[in-house]
């Protein structure tokens, strides 16, 4: 099928209620004669409760611009607005970056990597307790998004004691807990086979929507790519935007 | 906020607690070998005042009767005891011998004393005091023997009459005590080859067989075939007096070296026991160092364990503080196990150790204290490792 790539819109602007905009992202690793520009011109928008693809060759910079995003590492230049708020204007607009990624970014990994020695309601719970929530209204909330996500019952099992679909489906809680504005997914579906990847995926979606969360998946995963509204490739650190992408599995 | 570090620790709790008495068995060394320094001390101190004098008097020069030999003549009791502010005076004899108790042998100290007079046990646990002038002993409880028991020292058989508890030499060696010609006797008499080598030498000698002088060989050989020697005369002093204000004209008069109650415990437990303490102490700070290395590591183990987990953790906007405190927690409790461990092993194993060890409350409560320190301590390396852990680790790429 012939792909047809449409730039954003410059001077693009987040639609209103928050998601992301990214406008000129540069990264450059290094200085001098050694320096690798990693990011060179990148600009994408997410809206509020959209699912947006992110793909790209191995080198090609998704996971340098997944870590711009997540306020993991400090980029060069441009500007990142999430959910209505700079994130990042030539400097961080805060420098308390673990409070910016607890309050306003979910994080959903290729692995759930839930915390072992947690069980799963504490798992999603974790979040909002280290923003200060108390531990029964924390926990109340947890219960609501397992909930939502058919994993009530397995409220009190410990990580190991469930299915990677069912510990993907925990961390896609986790990651909502705090009703962030973006949630930032790397490979969420790589270990799962078709059937639950596009059972994570259709869950993302909905939950997306419910909490009006922007969503950027990172994925090499083709089966999984038809169910993004729109979708980004990455190429030699620039972003371009496919056109004619996007049907809901829901 | 839930406790990250209970939750650990309860997920892990059987590799946290077998940690934890490895470590704790190293805690009661460590304890065990503080209580070896406070028995050696308390012995010392213990036979000071199971004593029941207040003046030691010895050969002038020496720091005897424990520390050094010392030697004295047993009429010179008579004179002491019409000294001014003397209550009582006696003679004793003190020496170290194995002693015999069925298949096996017993170090003790052979203590030579009068019975009812300063040198004599204060109180028995068992039978009653020496009341014979020959062939009556009290032994310590530590000795193994009872009531009825003999006991060979030298030529003669004694009869355990009385039994006491925590009468030991500086050296910890319990004591028998026996009656004080005896002990002279045990204690300065040679066997009867010496004493026939030794007739026949002074036989030999012109200077005891000279014309004009009869009878002068007999005595000569009488004279070394008696002993009237003692190690130290024990002084009480009366109400009223101060032991120093007692102890001067001794000093000046008799000639002799006199210690008092300070005098005598400096020596045993500053000098008698200095080497050993010294020995003790290089023990304790190694093993101080070998329990925080041992800590170090295991903390530093645990936490290379949870990496990723840590990278997930500060991903999701854990601050490093809660990590460290995490890390912290973790490092103490594992020294709480470890003391209250270390500490129960001690008081479990204390008795079987052939010297007496004394734990005492304010050591385990210091100890308690330095093993949290180390604790501490050993954690920062783990917890500097955790706050350089990369956020981006949990992402990969």
């Amino acid at each position: 099928m012939p792909v047809s790539f449409i730039q954003p819109p410059a001077g693009a602007v987040v639609p209103p209620g928050g998601g992301i905009l990214v406008q000129g992202l540069r990264k450059v690793y290094g200085q001098g004669a050694t320096a690798v520009e990693a990011l060179k011109q990148v600009d994408l928008v997410v809206g509020p409760g959209e699912v947006v693809g992110l793909v790209g060759p191995s080198g090609s910079g998704k996971s340098t611009l997944l870590k711009c995003l997540g306020a993991i590492i400090e980029p060069t230049s441009g500007r990142m607005v999430l959910g209505g708020k700079v994130l990042y204007d030539q400097s961080w607009a805060s420098r308390d970056l673990s409070a910016l990624r607890r309050d306003h970014i979910g994080f959903v990994f290729q692995a759930p990597y839930l915390i072992p020695f947690l069980d799963v309601t504490d798992n999603v719970a974790l979040l909002p307790m280290l923003a200060g929530v108390p531990n029964a209204a924390a926990r109340s909330r947890a219960l609501e998004l397992l909930n939502e996500l058919d994993m009530g019952h397995r409220a009190q099992a410990a990580p190991s004691q469930l299915s990677g679909g069912e510990q993907q489906r925990v961390s896609i809680a986790r990651a909502l807990a705090n009703r962030p504005a973006v949630i930032l997914a790397d490979e969420p579906t790589a270990p799962l086979d078709s059937e639950r990847a596009l059972g994570v995926m259709r869950l993302l979606g909905r939950m997306a929507r419910q909490s009006q969360a922007a969503v950027i998946v990172v994925t090499h995963d083709e089966k999984i790519i038809p169910t993004f509204q729109r979708l980004y490739h990455i190429r030699d650190g620039r972003t371009v935007e496919e056109a004619g992408q996007g049907r809901s599995l829901d | 906020m839930i406790s990250l570090a209970g939750r650990d620790i309860l997920h892990s709790w059987r590799k946290f607690l077998l940690t934890g008495i490895g470590l704790g068995l190293l805690i009661g060394v460590t304890f065990s070998m503080a209580g070896v320094y406070r028995g050696m001390v308390d012995d010392a101190q213990a036979l000071l005042s199971n004593s029941g004098a207040d003046l030691w008097l010895v050969q002038q020069g020496t720091q005897g009767p424990y520390a050094e030999a010392s030697s004295l003549r047993d009429d010179l009791v008579h004179g002491i005891e019409g000294m001014p502010g003397v209550a009582l005076a006696a003679n004793v004899t003190y020496f170290n011998m194995q002693v015999r108790r069925g298949d096996t042998e017993v170090r003790a100290m052979v203590v030579g004393i009068e019975p009812g007079k300063p040198g004599s046990p204060s109180h028995l646990v068992a039978g009653r005091p020496l009341s014979r002038s020959h062939y009556e002993a009290l032994a310590d409880v530590r000795t193994g023997f009872e009531l009825g028991d003999r006991i060979r020292l030298r030529r003669h058989d004694y009869e355990v009459v009385g039994l006491t508890r925590r009468m030991v030499s500086s050296g910890g060696d319990p004591m028998v005590f026996i009656p004080l010609k005896d002990a002279q006797e045990a204690q300065f008499l040679k066997d009867n080859d010496a004493i026939v080598n030794e007739r026949a030498r002074s036989a030999a000698n012109p200077a005891f067989n000279r014309p004009g002088v009869p009878g002068l060989l007999e005595a000569v050989i009488a004279s070394q075939a008696s002993s009237h020697q003692v190690n130290a005369v024990l002084v009480q002093v009366k109400d009223g007096f101060a032991a120093a204000q007692v102890a001067e004209p001794i000093r000046r008069w008799k000639h002799l070296q006199v210690y008092d109650r300070a005098g005598m415990e400096e020596i045993l437990v500053a000098k008698l026991i200095a080497t050993s303490a010294k020995q003790i102490g290089m023990f304790l700070v190694i093993l101080s160092i070998v329990s925080a290395a041992i800590v170090a590591f295991i903390i530093y183990t645990m936490t290379m364990g949870k990496i990723r987990e840590i990278a997930v953790l500060k991903l999701i906007g854990t601050r490093n503080s809660t990590i460290a405190s995490m890390i912290l927690q973790q490092a103490l409790g594992l020294g709480l196990i470890g003391f209250f461990v270390g500490k129960l092993a001690a008081t479990l194993w204390a008795p079987i150790f052939p010297k007496y060890v004394l734990l005492l409350p304010r050591d385990a409560l210091t100890g308690l204290g330095v093993v949290l320190l180390i604790c501490a301590l050993a954690s920062t390396l783990a917890i500097r490792i955790a706050i350089q852990v990369d956020p981006a680790e949990a992402i990969g790429g």
